[in-house]
């Protein structure tokens, strides 16, 4: 039902244009992977999505046009955004992280909820009251997105989430995501350095080079493709 | 004698306390020191003033005189303050809150003359007997006033919804909005919180000190003393640095040889002190430095 249908024509920071021509698409419940080069341009895209960069194109969700919304707004509107480097809320606690999440939501509902996640993930739970800076890395990529879950959101743009993790960690977390996004159906839009994990649970994936979209298709396929094996899986 | 002068002392020092209080809230809203805040509250005991001289009860007509000074301050926050924040244009924003400082007291000597009018005290006169000691009612009222207002605010930043959603705007903006959180609209929550507590602050003073267009300027170093000592994003700190800065006040007025004329520079000497020992204040966090 709710698809995101991005049509960027430019956008950029200021007098700064960053990307040209992007198209890409997500539907109801599909997982896209963006992958690319450091400065490619992939964080700025999920920037635009939220309403954080200036714009001309067209951004659907759905009915609703999402150029010109502001970001609380594209969050309220069901699209929840783990930003690079995880954006947790330092000094607050651990629970008031999740019901910051759960902000657009009912009081008592996200009350339950942040319950839940502090019972599923009892690394969190223990700290349950502590500052999320005292987390390590791993803790605070998995509290940012169990805050992002808090607002129930139909999509889930995730920037870079292993970034800074140890291999290990990073492993367990896309098991994680995985698993969790499968649960409640939620879409995903995944930019990720991590190019064979990232595959691994995306249907669909695009290559970013300098602002442009080069290569796109099944992430099977992608995953194949001599080009990308090189370039992004070192091979 | 000492205990009546540590009474006055906390009393003045709880309405610095309460000014260092929407210093705090403003700085902590938009990052910025607003000079003004001392002439929105001088604005707000003008406005006490006059609807008293039109026969509105004191007491009706400081709430009256919040609520303006909230709304006010919101406007100011919009039109003058938030499209310099956006820029981040810091020297530039100082310079409007300067000058809204300067515009509003023109505009109180304007409309209200540079005559000295007369506050009727929120609490009465006369004294009260506390554990031996005549304390007057004033002082007990206004301590009482305060702390009831710091309690409020202080429940509704730690243990409500909203509260949460202005302590995330603070902590993170980006993701505040991220998440949902429309950080303008809890800016000018802060903004109208400070405007609000400014105005109670100036009516409350204005008993003692006489309103008239200079009052609120000695009154302004003193609240900025005080959110200097106890941290420029802590607002219990204000509280606290407020009364120190009143005790010390007093007691240096009157211990010190001189003392009258030494008082005014008190709160330099705090200032300067303190940032030279420990900038973040005593409650305060130091800045950290975001990647
Ligand atoms: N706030 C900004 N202002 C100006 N240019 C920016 C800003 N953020 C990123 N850029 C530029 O945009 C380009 C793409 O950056 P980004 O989207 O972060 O790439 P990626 O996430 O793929 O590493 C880079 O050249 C970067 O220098
Ligand atoms: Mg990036």
């Amino acid at each position: 039902m709710s698809r995101l249908a991005v049509e960027i024509s430019e956008a950029g920071y200021g007098p700064v244009t960053v990307l040209r021509d992007v198209e890409l698409e997500v539907p109801e419940g599909g997982r896209l992977v963006i992958l690319g080069a450091n400065g490619a341009g992939k964080t700025s895209i999920l920037r635009t999505i939220s309403g954080l960069c200036r714009v001309s194109g067209s951004i659907r969700w759905g009915d609703a046009e999402l150029v010109g919304a502001p970001p609380y707004r594209v969050a309220a509107a069901g699209i929840a955004h783990v930003p690079q480097g995880r954006g947790t809320f330092g000094d607050l606690t651990v629970r008031e992280n999740l019901l910051v999440g759960g902000a657009t939501r009912q009081r008592r509902t996200a009350l339950a909820d942040a319950d839940r996640w502090l019972e599923r993930f009892p690394r969190l739970g223990e700290r349950a009251s502590r500052a999320a800076s005292g987390l390590s890395g791993g803790e605070q990529q998995l509290l940012a997105i169990a805050r992002a879950l808090m607002s129930a959101p139909r999509l889930l743009l995730l920037d870079e989430p292993s970034l800074g993790l140890a291999p290990k960690i990073t492993v367990e977390l896309f098991a994680t995501l995985d698993e969790l996004c499968a649960e409640t159906g939620t879409a995903m839009l995944l930019v990720e350095q991590n190019a064979e994990l990232a595959l691994g649970i995306a249907e669909q994936a695009v290559i970013l080079e300098s602002g442009r979209i080069t290569i796109r298709g099944p992430a099977a396929e992608l995953r194949d493709n001599d080009d990308v094996r090189r370039a992004y899986l070192g091979v | 004698m000492l205990l009546q002068q540590l009474a006055d002392g906390v009393a003045t020092g709880a309405i610095y306390g309460a000014l260092a209080l929407a210093i705090v809230l403003v700085y902590r809203a938009s990052r910025t020191l607003n000079f003004a805040q001392g002439e929105l509250a001088l604005l707000g005991a003008y406005v006490s003033w006059q609807l008293v001289a039109w026969g509105v009860p004191i007491w009706a007509a400081v709430i009256v005189s919040m609520a303006a000074l909230a709304v006010l301050s919101v406007a100011a926050e919009k039109v003058l303050v938030r499209p310099l924040v956006k820029r981040h244009q810091a020297l530039p924003l100082i310079i409007v809150t300067l000058g809204l400082m300067i515009a509003i007291n023109a505009l109180i000597g304007w409309a209200w003359t540079y005559q000295t009018k007369e506050v009727p005290p929120l609490f009465g006169s006369g004294t009260i007997d506390l554990l031996g000691v005549a304390v007057s009612r004033q002082d007990v009222g206004i301590v009482l006033t305060v702390l009831a207002v710091a309690i409020g605010l202080g429940i509704l930043f730690e243990y409500t919804p909203l509260g949460l959603r202005m302590r995330a705007a603070i902590s993170n903006p980006e993701s505040a909005e991220l998440s949902g959180i429309s950080t303008g609209r809890t800016m000018s929550i802060g903004w109208a919180i400070a405007g609000g507590v400014g105005a109670l602050a100036g009516t409350l003073i204005a008993p003692e000190l006489f309103l008239h267009p200079g009052m609120m300027a000695p009154v302004l170093i003193y609240a900025f003393a005080a959110a200097t000592l106890g941290g420029l994003d802590s607002p219990p700190g204000a509280l606290v640095g407020g009364i120190v800065v009143g005790v010390v006040e007093n007691l240096a007025g009157t211990y010190l040889p001189h003392g009258s004329d030494f008082k005014q520079v008190v709160a330099l000497v705090i200032i300067v002190g303190v940032l030279l020992l420990r900038p973040q204040g005593i409650f305060g966090r130091r800045e950290v430095v975001r990647v």
